[in-house]
């Protein structure tokens, strides 16, 4: 096989790779604040739980957790494994890294001295307003280096989907690899996560610059 | 007799084992300028906490002109008035911190528009009206596009000071608004204090400033301990004091 050919079979599987990686970002970013809020909550039951859950997902790989999902309702209740492993793919990549971002979110809020909230409470803000208004968005800048490299990890992690046969770019490139006993997908494997991410860099800072205009 | 903007009855705050304010009873008129002295730990800061909310009490009564927004009730509980009362109850003052707490992401002139647009809904041409005659008034309307990082300490304050005049409150409290600027900073706020003064702006000052506290005051108060010492008029208190407490604190700031 040509190398043109891998690439160009490996190309067709980019757009599963892109929407792992879109998807999980769309779910995980905000899921991740609502953890964070469900980790700050002032009830100790469902800080502890929360606190608890995210140890779990940070402590176990994501592989384990991506077979868990696409697998586990089969071997719990006997429900078929559907065809497109989209979907569980998806559900196991945003769970993991909304644990993360929570953890990112947390460390960025706590970061916010006492005094604005103390200056929007005395202002008239509402609680809502106050974190909408005032503390999200100097969260969001706080945070956003932090988030960035998740974002690479994320671009490489998508490989991960290998584990439960999701036709992504990587898993192709792997079964070319191992039918024609060859190195190169790897390796063409690896220019596309490089350039992916080159991508993900350029991005992310032309978005922290926007955001540097305080400080 | 003038109008009661602020009455503060029989105060008692406490954390967990330790009281700070032991029965304070401070009440404040229309015009009046009450400077609150007295060394670190004596609980003027925390007066002004109590009085604006930041700290809940855990005794007496706090009443905004005809509003009481909290007192002890039969059983000796402290009840507050429910939060849509308390928000209304907030603009009647405005508080101006030691540490500014400026908004970063907000540019001066948003920092002084956004809670009246947002809070108390008003028209946005006429606040932004409003905040540019304020900037100008303290000295910073070239300043209005500015974030306040680009701010000297001096000028943050003066934003500060302007942003909490800007939801036209009845009352302004202080909290050592110059103990984090140098001593050239520290007059252009005080000179803004006093301009505030002169148009019978109703304000209580906590300072450390003592000249300034004299000239400026309707009014001085002075707390040790968590009680009020003494209180007066600033020629008695800082010339002719009657506690011998006040004598030992007042001493090293009459010796210069």
């Amino acid at each position: 096989m040509s190398l043109l050919t891998m690439i160009i079979k490996m190309s067709e599987g980019l757009s599963r790779t892109c929407a792992i990686f879109f998807l999980t970002l769309i779910f995980s970013l905000p899921l991740g604040m609502v953890v964070t809020l469900l980790r700050r909550s002032k009830n100790k039951i469902i800080s502890s739980i929360t606190r608890a859950v995210i140890s779990v997902i940070r402590g176990t790989p994501l592989m384990l957790q991506l077979l868990a999902i696409t697998y586990g309702p089969y071997y719990l209740v006997g429900l078929t494994v559907s065809r497109n492993k989209l979907v569980p793919v998806v559900v196991a990549f945003s769970i993991n890294y909304a644990a993360y971002f929570a953890e990112i979110y947390r460390g960025g809020i706590d970061s916010i001295s006492k005094g604005q909230y103390e200056a929007a409470d005395v202002l008239g803000y509402t609680k809502t307003q106050t974190f909408l208004r005032i503390i999200l968005p100097q969260v969001i800048k706080r945070v956003l280096p932090s988030i960035t490299n998740e974002v690479v990890t994320l671009v490489k992690d998508t490989s991960l989907a290998f584990t439960v046969s999701y036709q992504e770019m990587f898993t192709i490139g792997k079964e070319i690899a191992n039918s024609q006993t060859s190195f190169t997908p790897f390796l063409v494997a690896g220019v596309f996560y490089f350039v992916f991410n080159a991508l993900v860099d350029f991005v992310m800072g032309k978005i922290e610059k926007k955001l540097n205009y305080y400080h | 007799m003038s109008k009661k903007i602020l009455q503060m009855k029989n105060i008692i705050k406490s954390y967990s084992d330790t009281e700070v304010l032991k029965d304070i009873s401070l009440s404040v008129e229309e015009g009046e300028v009450v400077s609150i002295i007295g060394p670190s730990g004596s609980g003027k800061s925390t007066l002004l906490r109590c009085a604006t909310f930041l700290e809940k009490i855990n005794g007496g009564l706090i009443q905004y002109l005809d509003t009481v927004a909290a007192h002890t009730n039969e059983e000796g509980k402290v009840v507050y008035v429910n939060r849509n009362q308390l928000t209304h109850v907030k603009s009647y003052f405005g508080l101006v911190f030691q540490q500014f707490n400026l908004f970063p992401h907000f540019s001066v002139l948003k920092n002084l528009t956004h809670a009246p647009i947002l809070v108390q809904k008003r028209d946005s041409k006429e606040v932004e009206q409003e905040a540019r005659e304020l900037l100008k008034k303290t000295g910073l309307e070239d300043k209005a596009d500015a974030y306040p990082c680009q701010l000297s300490g001096g000028q943050q304050q003066r934003v500060a000071i302007a942003r909490a005049l800007n939801l036209n409150p009845d009352i302004l409290f202080f909290d050592e608004p110059t103990s984090a600027l140098d001593p050239e900073l520290t007059g252009e706020v005080l000179k803004i204090i006093k301009e505030l003064a002169d148009e019978k702006m109703t304000m209580v000052i906590v300072t450390h400033e003592m000249s300034f506290a004299r000239a400026v005051s309707k009014r001085v108060i002075f707390m040790d301990g968590g009680f009020i010492v003494e209180e007066g008029d600033p020629e008695q208190v800082f010339g002719d004091p009657s506690q011998e407490r006040t004598k030992q604190f007042l001493k090293n700031y009459n010796q210069v």
